[in-house]
């Protein structure tokens, strides 16, 4: 649960794939935190170790070794039991983990390490600098089949200066390089010189982190019990226990049942599941934005949606509250821009285009679309304005929002077909080859602000992330100027321009950043919502003695 | 006997791998590959690394190679290790799964069939009666009920609103401290529900399949003429008809041997029990060719093998069948 430079772009469904789909696993959410506390004012009462809290989730995990894994349902356990040298605290700024402090040099090239004296690995080896340099080592060693290495091979070169300090040095200024460290660090003692993919980690972790592994029961349940040794102290709660359960409705019946602590809910079950005074006793709900978006995507290639008028049109046409009503159950928001609404990074300020069918008509005919034939269909040089939208398999969400969309443009004279494709196929035959006209799709929000992967002109081979081709070379520049400067007012201002620019463009209609919907027993204390979300302080959390439901040995 | 055992065991093996070509080209033939699904749509990947990762799992071979390869590792009962990120060997994968699927299936072949068979031999008994036509209803109402609609409302009822079945998973979270015994109890508790839902729906099929051969049996010469020695009605039916109309039902046991190993997905999902259902959607969904080989080779071998031993049971169930020398 706590939060690491995981997701940052990487689609939304590759782990939908993977859990089941993700889109009410629990991500780590954002402000402002909306906490619905039961009626009753809680008593107060003081902190206790004890205690242990079972959470739902809909997928097992797959290897516990974050350099190995790229889906949610491993981040779930690895971020309990490994540290990264950074993190990001409660208001999304970077703060020391494993790192004590860290040094930047004046032209940014270098960054300086002071490691935490005295933390040890479960096992008891102490963690030092090797432990550091072998991460680094293992990420960037092309053997390793990880997803992780990008950021780290503009590393120039990477120096041991003692047991508790090392220096980075890059080839020019990289902005994501601090928050680049909050990746899980390796025990080298445990690790050096053998295969990784094969090593007894991948099933048996070993970290300086709160928890400690004790049983993973494929398909079943995995279980950590706290790590008393925990440089920050020992957690309160003595027992973290994840329960498999692949289906939303069997998981909400156990929690309902008293046997599950913690889930997180669709937006039906918050809406219509959750309201009586009954559950609101036993539980606490609460809700903030995810960190992720979803859009519909035109293929710029297409000669229907070469003219940004079109564009334009398009996205005046779609009624997007009515989306976020309709699909979401009103838990989420629209957003116009790239970036999650309630982060500093979001341009409140770009053009908005706000749905208006009449406007929407009147700016189609002005880029020559008119219903020449009377169909009922607007036509362009004797063609028809008809296309087809494209989603995966798996995602309702997407399959109900492709259905209203298809809805609202059928009202300015655009026919709409809407295919699901499952997921392997989807990528390999269309996305892959732009064999596509529109697709509605998600992104995870990265908490670094850098989208060159996404945007960027060149970023459009086969298997690249700007399969719309979208090419903009004043974009281009503003995300690299971007991504090479540290200071975040500074920063702010290129990317406040670029997305008055994508806004400006409508490469994409950005449809709407989804609420995250956990919900917690309310025998637990010491929740306290924070624009990162609910996990960042988990050691905190805790039961109360006159509470407490299962006795746990420490 | 034995000469033929051994010739039917011996053309098994031609049989066996026409099927894992056929499954191997299926497979290949569907669109995408592990890689892909890691690698693409993923900022952190360049081509290179994806020629790596491909390489890695011997993608970059023509597909007859990589057949062969799998073959060879196949004769050698090496069923490679699994391309799922996790990287265990796919015996093990498997193996791990294998015990919590047949015992449910078990448990739930035996419920159909100590319920299925009185039903079908009393319908057709009473051939139209209101008991007959009060079983076809019910067992098609169980034929036609969706299995996640009825798991979910006896989940409601037994789990949350009576409290006296525990809703999914086949053993608690606290089940390693039981004693054997409690252990046993935990695990029927556990498996009650899924039991009865899985063969619900299973009902249908036996119990029709009976009726329609007890009809045919008790239409025969004989069964007139034990009535007409004055044998009464239990031992005409019970000893002379329901023999000889059981015999077919060794044959559809004999091909649902391989229905043993394999799991439902739904089922599985709703019950949050890890079987083989899931495995092998969860392999079929990312391309993990070691692994949908393994069980498609299982299941080839098991199917087959239930038709061999039907064809022998029937031979020692059935005097008038003889195996030919």
């Amino acid at each position: 649960m706590k939060l690491k430079k995981i997701a940052i772009l990487v689609c939304l469904t590759t782990l939908c794939l993977i859990t089941g789909c993700g889109q009410n696993q629990q991500e780590p959410g954002t402000a402002p935190a909306n906490r619905q506390t039961p009626s009753a004012a809680k008593k107060q009462y003081e902190p206790a170790y004890g205690d242990m809290i079972i959470r739902g989730s809909i997928g097992d995990a797959s290897v516990l070794l974050p350099v190995l894994a790229s889906d949610s349902a491993s981040f779930d356990i690895t971020g309990q039991v490994y540290s990264g040298l950074v993190r990001y605290d409660k208001d999304i700024k970077l703060e020391p983990e494993l790192a004590e402090k860290w040094d930047i040099s004046e032209d940014k090239l270098t960054i300086r390490f002071f490691l935490r004296k005295g933390v040890k690995w479960q096992d008891g080896a102490p963690f030092t600098s090797k432990d550091v340099e072998y991460t680094y080592k293992v990420i960037v060693d092309p053997k390793t089949p990880t997803a992780y290495a990008t950021d780290f091979l503009k590393v120039k070169e990477f120096k041991v200066l003692d047991d508790h300090t090392v220096e980075v040095i890059y080839d020019k200024p990289y902005a994501p390089a601090l928050g680049s460290w909050g990746q899980a660090m390796l025990p080298s003692h445990l690790l050096e010189g053998k295969d990784v993919t094969q090593s007894p980690l991948k099933r048996h972790p070993i970290g300086t982190g709160p928890y400690k592994f004790v049983e993973w029961k494929t398909g079943e349940k995995i279980t950590l019990d706290s790590y008393h040794d925990y440089y920050e102290g020992r957690p309160y709660i003595n027992r973290v226990l994840t329960r498999i359960i692949p289906d939303l409705a069997t998981m909400f019946l156990e929690l309902k049942a008293g046997r599950l602590d913690q889930m997180g809910l669709t937006p039906l079950q918050y809406t219509r599941q959750t309201d009586s005074q009954s559950f609101k006793d036993n539980f606490v709900r609460y809700k903030y934005l995810a960190f992720a978006y979803s859009y519909l995507g035109y293929n710029l290639q297409d000669w229907k949606f070469k003219d940004r008028k079109v564009r334009q049109a398009l996205t005046t046409a779609i009624d997007r509250e009515g989306i976020v009503n309709g699909v979401l159950l009103g838990l989420g928001k629209v957003t116009d821009t790239p970036y999650k609404p309630d982060t500093m990074w979001y341009n409140h300020n770009v053009k908005k285009f706000a749905y208006d069918p009449e406007k929407a008509k009147q700016m189609l005919a002005e880029a020559g679309w008119k219903d020449t034939d009377g169909d009922g269909i607007l036509e362009k040089d004797g063609k028809p304005f008809e296309f087809t939208i494209i989603t995966n398999q798996g995602n309702d969400l997407r399959k109900n929002a492709a259905t209203i969309i298809q809805n609202d443009l059928k009202k300015v004279g655009i026919k709409v077909n809407i295919r699901v494709i499952e997921w392997a196929a989807f990528l390999k035959n269309f996305i892959n080859k732009r064999n596509f006209e529109a697709t509605l799709l998600g992104w995870g929000i990265g908490i670094d602000p850098s989208q060159i992967d996404i945007w960027n002109s060149k970023k459009t081979g086969e298997t690249e992330l700007n399969f719309i081709t979208y090419q903009n070379p004043e974009v281009d520049e503003l995300l690299d100027l971007g991504a090479s400067t540290y200071d975040p007012q500074e920063r702010k201002k290129y990317y406040d321009k670029f997305q008055e620019i994508i806004a400006e463009d409508q490469p994409y209609t950005f449809l709407f950043v989804q609420d995250s919907l956990p919900v917690i027993s309310s025998r637990f204390h010491g929740i306290e919502p924070a624009p990162i979300g609910i996990g960042y302080n988990f050691i905190k959390w805790y039961v109360p003695k006159p509470l407490q439901k299962y006795h746990i040995e420490p | 006997m034995g000469f033929y055992l051994l010739k039917r065991l011996l053309l098994m093996i031609p049989v066996l791998i026409g099927i894992t070509i056929i499954s191997f080209s299926v497979m290949k033939v569907a669109p995408g590959d592990p890689v892909s699904l890691v690698t693409d749509l993923n900022p952190n990947m360049n081509e290179e690394a994806i020629k790596r990762i491909r390489a890695h799992y011997g993608l970059d071979e023509p597909v007859y190679v990589q057949y062969l390869k799998w073959l060879r590792n196949m004769l050698m009962l090496d069923f490679g290790t699994s391309f799922a990120s996790d990287n265990r060997p796919v015996i093990d994968k498997i193996l791990e799964r294998i015990p919590i699927t047949l015992l449910i299936n078990l448990l739930s072949m035996g419920l159909i069939l100590s319920v299925a068979i009185p039903i079908g031999v009393m319908s057709a008994v009473k051939q139209d009666s209101l008991f007959d036509k009060g079983t076809t209803v019910f067992v098609f109402l169980g034929f036609a009920i969706p299995t996640f609609w009825l798991a979910l409302l006896l989940m409601i009822l037994f789990g949350v609103e009576l409290n006296w079945l525990p809703i999914s998973g086949f053993r608690s979270l606290n089940y390693s401290d039981l004693s054997f015994a409690g252990r046993i109890l935990d695990i029927a508790k556990h498996l009650v529900l899924p039991v009865f839902v899985s063969a619900f729906g299973g009902l249908a099929g036996m119990s029709r399949y009976m009726r329609s051969n007890m009809l045919e049996v008790i239409r025969q010469d004989y069964i007139t003429t034990a009535r007409a020695k004055g044998l009464d009605e239990r031992t005409v039916i019970f000893k002379h008809a329901l023999r000889n109309a059981l015999l077919p039902v060794i044959t559809l046991l004999g091909l649902s041997v391989p229905g043993l190993i394999g799991g439902s997905v739904i089922f599985e999902t709703i019950f949050a029990i890890p079987g083989m259902g899931q495995l092998f959607y969860q392999s079929v969904m990312m391309r993990d060719y070691p692994t949908i080989m393994g069980i498609l080779v299982i299941g080839a071998l098991l199917t087959l093998l239930g038709n061999l031993l039907a064809d022998l049971l029937y031979s020692v169930a059935d005097p008038r069948i003889r195996v030919s020398e």
